[in-house]
């Protein structure tokens, strides 16, 4: 299983962070500090698709999937295991 | 009639209804109001006086929202800043208004930390969130839970009346430089009142509103429902689109108000057709006009809601609406001045021309700004003497045509200004970040269509000999110097960049060209 809390911190600090301020907790939330916007998220869903060959269905785009690195590395793992269903919205499947 | 007695009418009509809910929480007008009346005596005997400036560098939370009441409360001017403000602007702002009191966010701490130890004002600063207490700061401050703890006192009257500032809000301008748009009491009071009428907004009614509380249509959204005791519902962002539909869907949201961006990200959801939505009434489209295929998009996902389509400038809120019922007579129209507003369209020199014609849009009523913060050289060039003694109308700056029947269509900007993602992007501002790049030799950012972002930024560089960047490596640059929609989207590099007969960068001829080639 790879390090995806490692590998998405610097993908995070080098993409929106910048160098600037204090090192992100794992617990932060992205929107919270301002770190990212409607644009940044979709950043940041392309590359975890392109990194860990996943789909991210538009109605697992929450907060509870992608807003921390804890959330993002919850998320990547469920969606990686496969078995696991990544948190979606309760009503959202027929 | 102060901006914030509509507020407190509704407060003791209402005490128990529930005005704001936001991150889970709701806030009833009696708490709302408790709060900021506890914040303001705070603010009171740390010393923030009527005119003082009170800035409010918070996300969208109840803790701003109380902020700005409680600096309404002493008399002072409140100023929100979007949470998305770099280090670099917020020290422009900051010294330019020189607050005396600033309210922030731990979570936002890496924004302000370094802007407040070297700032000579503000005295007072207020932190909320978590880890408020543990703020590393080297003056004193305050936590925004101990500066709302207590009951003793209150509130003394600070004698505003409504020809005082309640608001300065910080907008972009041409000059690069951010403008504070001062706003009296007068000014809100009287937009409040006509936005809330013509939209019929209504006691009931639950607001969602994801749009930032620094930009002022989100501000408005809390003025106008606290105005008529209505709710809202408070987002940090519409980032995760889904989750908003969700949570409209659950709170059984009546009103919501957005900007053409919001509406395309909610056109790409594939999951959109499983919310009914079967209570939204209405729909608001701001910040600039929708194209006439997203109308009928809306109108066929949403067939419940009232859709309407509107135009407005910090500098006097609002300027038109378009009847939702004219929508499919004219949909390119923005359409015409709302009640208690005069429009009309003049020529170069001034003369007022009749309709039908081409013209720069002047706005005239109780609504038009009191000018820019410090600045009396920009202000002079947007508020010019009105027909009647001491009076001033503002001159936007934007070219519009206006049809036989006085409905208006918004042609193009007067200057350069961009508008991508309902935000002002002021081209000079880009560039002189791009200009601190060592291998720039000329930059020119000019704005290209872009139908998610209405326009998005383009910016073409002519670099010096032995220099080469990515497009990535230029973006990259200004993100981490500029907030997220200043940056650009495109990046070309150039031989050249056409030049007027002055010798300056001549922008229409690089807009012909960049449209005519598209964005890359």
């Amino acid at each position: 299983m790879p390090n995806i809390k490692a590998h998405q911190r610097s993908y995070i600090t080098e993409n929106f962070l910048f160098g600037q301020g204090a090192d992100i907790s794992d617990e932060a939330s992205f929107l919270a500090r301002g770190v990212l916007d409607s644009t940044g998220v979709l950043e940041l869903v392309l590359f975890l698709e392109e990194t860990y060959s996943i789909r991210i269905p538009d109605d697992e785009l929450l907060p509870d999937n992608l807003d921390s690195l804890n959330a993002i590395e919850a998320y990547v793992r469920r969606k990686l295991d496969g078995g696991v269903h990544a948190v979606a919205l309760a009503h959202a499947s027929p | 009639m102060l901006l914030h007695n509509q507020f407190e009418a509704s407060a003791e009509q209402s005490p128990d209804k529930v005005a704001l809910s936001v991150d889970d929480q709701c806030h009833t007008y009696a708490q709302i109001d408790q709060m900021s009346a506890r914040l303001a005596t705070t603010l009171q005997r740390r010393g923030v006086k009527r005119g003082d400036r009170v800035a409010l560098f918070l996300p969208n939370s109840a803790e701003m929202v109380v902020g700005i009441y409680a600096a309404l409360r002493v008399g002072a001017i409140f100023m929100p800043i979007n949470p998305q403000t770099k280090p670099e602007k917020l020290h422009y702002i900051l010294q330019d208004s020189t607050p005396t009191c600033m309210i922030t966010d731990a979570c936002l701490t890496s924004a302000w930390e370094e802007v407040i130890r070297r700032a000579s004002s503000p005295h007072t600063v207020i932190i909320s969130g978590q880890g408020s207490e543990h703020a590393p700061l080297a003056r004193p401050f305050l936590t925004f839970a101990a500066a709302t703890a207590s009951d003793d006192g209150r509130v003394s009257c600070p004698g505003t009346i409504d020809q005082d500032i309640a608001a300065i809000i910080y907008t972009s301008g041409s000059t690069g430089d951010p403008k504070g748009v001062m706003l009296t009491h007068l000014n809100m009071v009287s937009a409040a009142n006509s936005i809330s009428t013509y939209l019929g907004l209504r006691e009931q009614d639950t607001i969602l509103c994801a749009l930032p509380l620094s930009f002022d249509y989100g501000l408005y959204q809390i003025l106008m429902a606290f105005k008529i005791a209505a709710r809202v519902v408070l987002e940090q962002s519409f980032a995760f689109p889904v989750k908003i539909l969700e949570i409209m869907e659950r709170e059984e949201v009546t009103v919501f108000p957005g900007v053409p961006t919001m509406f395309s990200m909610l056109m790409g959801l594939e999951s959109l057709a499983r919310f009914g939505l079967p209570k939204l009434r209405m729909i608001t489209n701001t910040a600039a006009a929708l194209p006439e295929r997203h109308i009928k998009e809306i109108q066929n996902l949403f067939p419940q809601a009232r859709l309407f389509s509107m135009y407005g400038l910090t500098e006097c809120k609002r300027v038109t609406y378009l009847p939702p019922e004219q929508l499919a007579i004219r949909p390119g129209s923005v359409g015409r001045g709302m009640p208690n507003e005069e429009v009309y369209l003049i020529d170069e020199h001034g003369n007022r021309l009749p309709p039908g014609s081409t013209g720069e849009l002047v706005v005239r009523g109780s609504n038009v700004m009191r000018g820019y913060w410090g600045k009396p050289g920009e202000t002079a060039k947007r508020l010019k003497p009105g027909p009647y003694p001491g009076e001033f109308v503002l001159h936007t700056g934007d070219l519009f045509r206006m049809d036989d029947e006085g409905y208006l269509y918004f042609l193009s900007r007067m200057d350069d200004i961009i508008k991508s993602r309902g935000e002002k992007v002021a081209p000079k501002e880009v560039e002189t970040v791009l200009y601190s790049l060592e291998g720039v030799l000329e930059a020119a950012v000019v704005g290209v269509p872009d139908p998610l972002l209405g326009e998005a930024v383009k910016a073409c560089l002519v670099l010096k000999p032995g220099y080469a960047y990515t497009e990535r490596e230029v973006v990259k640059f200004c993100l981490a110097h500029l907030e997220s929609f200043l940056a650009p989207k495109y990046v070309v590099f150039v031989p050249t960049l056409p030049k007027t007969n002055t010798g300056k960068i001549d922008k229409t001829a690089l807009k012909r060209h960049s449209a005519d080639t598209g964005g890359g």
